[in-house]
């Protein structure tokens, strides 16, 4: 009963999201980005906003050339730390020119150029200029440090309720259920029941950490950090290592002389296994970038059609439903990817930490 | 996979790597650890509540069954008691039954002597008092009729006739 109630409210606070989002996109398109209307623009619109990027711009305004938002610090290393504003770009349009050396900004990469900022493309329009390691605290940075913040109050909250009474207040009411959620449908029925409270840290903090970005990916801030494949890579290497650093001697032994079968096929299954430890986080991280990023396509999309139809008064009704049809899909989707990597990590720890007695 | 190599931004990985490695970190020793625990106290606390609820149901029971016994017991012994209670009742009223049958018996066969005595003074002093009359009759009797001569000797010639038949 308890699981409903809490599913509704995500329901309804997310329903509001999403429609705050779609006016906000609306708006976006229809007042300020008057410029984007043709099928090129609204890819290149589609692809920029999938990307990273080095300053936290809330709309802009295409036509006259303003952005509101705020800028970031942009880190390089080129031959010694580069610390300045990303102001000092003014998204892209100029060159900044920081102890004698020239940046630009180009699809959300930063290249090293000379004064006038000359960028010189390979044959596949690719930037051949030199690229300096770019530490910068980006779009997606900022939002992963939101989220943690956001996650240490609700759940440090969470914590601290539990030193009044046995029973959490407030926010903590929604939360412990999710909590006992994962410990109850994805840590212990993989893990067991034993060996589950190890990990049950870095589970909860995936599954949340995920939810509340892919959630977020749907608000009007226009953030895609779970479809950002450096994220992914990153999530997912955690559960690689964490698999590979608390498996146990049959997991090894699985893996480089399999029990049970004619030596001849355990040398031809070692790489084999090998290999399968990697493609199991692969997957991961592919599975994960692909959906939200997906899902934030086909929502743009699905706006940009009202600037691309011949007949704005048909198009716009049905762009907007089915927009918010996808959206509440993606509402789900949201969710069951923090679901499926929270329970496939757990199944991947489980397989390394299984005993396998029945041999 | 060219283009998503091309996206691939080491330095967001740096900063996602270390943020959450921080984040691990905090919340494993701020919110996860005391956040498990109480639950997994409140669970214990829960189970070992249900537990000591089952035992003090069953005690209920035990107790129960022990106030119906009980209750039997003393319901037994208040019959018992009235039973007792009846029967000597019973008992005495026989025995003052009995005595007083006795007693009433003991009156009535006093009162019967009395009466017979009574009867036999009554009937002896009837007796001496009719003899008395009869002599007195006889004599007045007697003398008038002996007052001449003859009648005395017809008189003594009758009695001498009865005493030689006799």
């Amino acid at each position: 009963m308890q699981k409903i109630s809490v599913v509704r409210i995500f329901m309804t606070l997310a329903l509001i999201l999403t429609s705050l989002n779609l006016v906000a996109k609306d708006a976006k398109k229809g007042e300020n980005e008057g410029k984007v209307d043709t099928k090129s623009e609204i890819d290149a619109y589609i692809e920029h906003h999938l990307q990273d990027s080095h300053d936290f711009t809330l709309w802009s305004d295409g036509e006259k050339g303003t952005h509101v938002g705020f800028p970031l610090p942009v880190i390089l290393w080129d031959d010694g730390l580069k610390i300045f504003s990303s102001s000092k770009f003014h998204h892209g349009e100029t060159v900044a020119e920081v102890d004698d050396n020239f940046y630009k900004l180009d699809h959300g990469k930063i290249y090293k150029t000379d004064a006038e900022g000359t960028i010189t493309y390979d044959e596949d329009h690719h930037a051949t200029n030199v690229k300096p390691l770019d530490f910068s605290i980006t779009k997606n940075v900022v939002t992963i440090l939101i989220v943690c913040i956001l996650m240490f109050l609700m759940f440090g909250g969470l914590a601290k309720s539990y030193k009044k009474g046995d029973l959490p207040t407030g926010f903590g009411r929604v939360l412990e259920p999710l909590v006992i959620y994962v410990r109850d449908e994805i840590a212990i029925p993989n893990i067991g029941k034993e060996k589950h409270r190890k990990f049950m840290g870095f589970l909860l903090t995936v599954f949340f950490f995920i939810w509340i970005l892919n959630l977020l990916g749907m608000t009007p801030l226009g953030v895609n950090v779970t479809g950002n494949i450096a994220i992914t890579v990153c999530l997912a290497l955690f559960t690689y290592f964490i698999t590979q650093f608390s498996a146990n001697k049959e997991y090894w032994k699985h893996i480089f002389w399999m029990p049970g079968v004619p030596v001849l096929m355990k040398i031809v299954l070692m790489p084999i296994e090998i290999l399968g430890t990697l493609t199991k986080p692969f997957a991961l991280l592919i599975r994960l970038f692909a959906n939200i990023t997906a899902g934030h396509v086909v929502i743009m999309s699905l706006i940009a059609l009202i600037f691309t139809a011949q007949n704005i008064y048909v198009m716009t009704p049905v762009s907007l439903l089915l927009t918010i049809f996808i959206s509440v899909i993606e509402l789900l989707v949201a969710f069951l990817q923090a679901f499926i990597f929270t329970m496939l990590s757990a199944l991947f720890i489980g397989l390394a930490v299984q005993d396998h007695d029945h041999h | 996979m060219d283009k998503l190599i091309n996206d691939f931004s080491f330095g967001l990985f740096f900063w996602q790597a270390l943020i959450l490695l921080v984040l691990l970190f905090l919340l494993r020793k701020y919110a996860w650890k005391p956040i498990l625990d109480s639950l997994n106290n409140r669970e214990e606390g829960i189970k070992n509540a249900l537990e000591s609820a089952e035992a003090a149901r069953k005690e209920m029971q035990n107790l129960q069954a022990d106030n119906e016994r009980i209750l039997n017991e003393a319901r037994a012994e208040r019959d018992g008691m009235l039973k007792e209670a009846r029967q000597l009742k019973e008992n005495m009223i026989a025995d003052a039954k009995a005595e007083a049958q006795t007693e009433a018996d003991k009156i009535v066969a006093q009162a019967q002597a009395t009466i017979e005595s009574e009867k036999k003074a009554a009937i002896a002093d009837l007796k001496s008092q009719v003899a008395g009359l009869s002599v007195e009759i006889a004599e007045k009797v007697v003398r008038k009729e002996l007052a001449d001569k003859d009648k005395q000797l017809a008189l003594v010639e009758s009695m001498l006739g009865d005493v030689t038949l006799n």
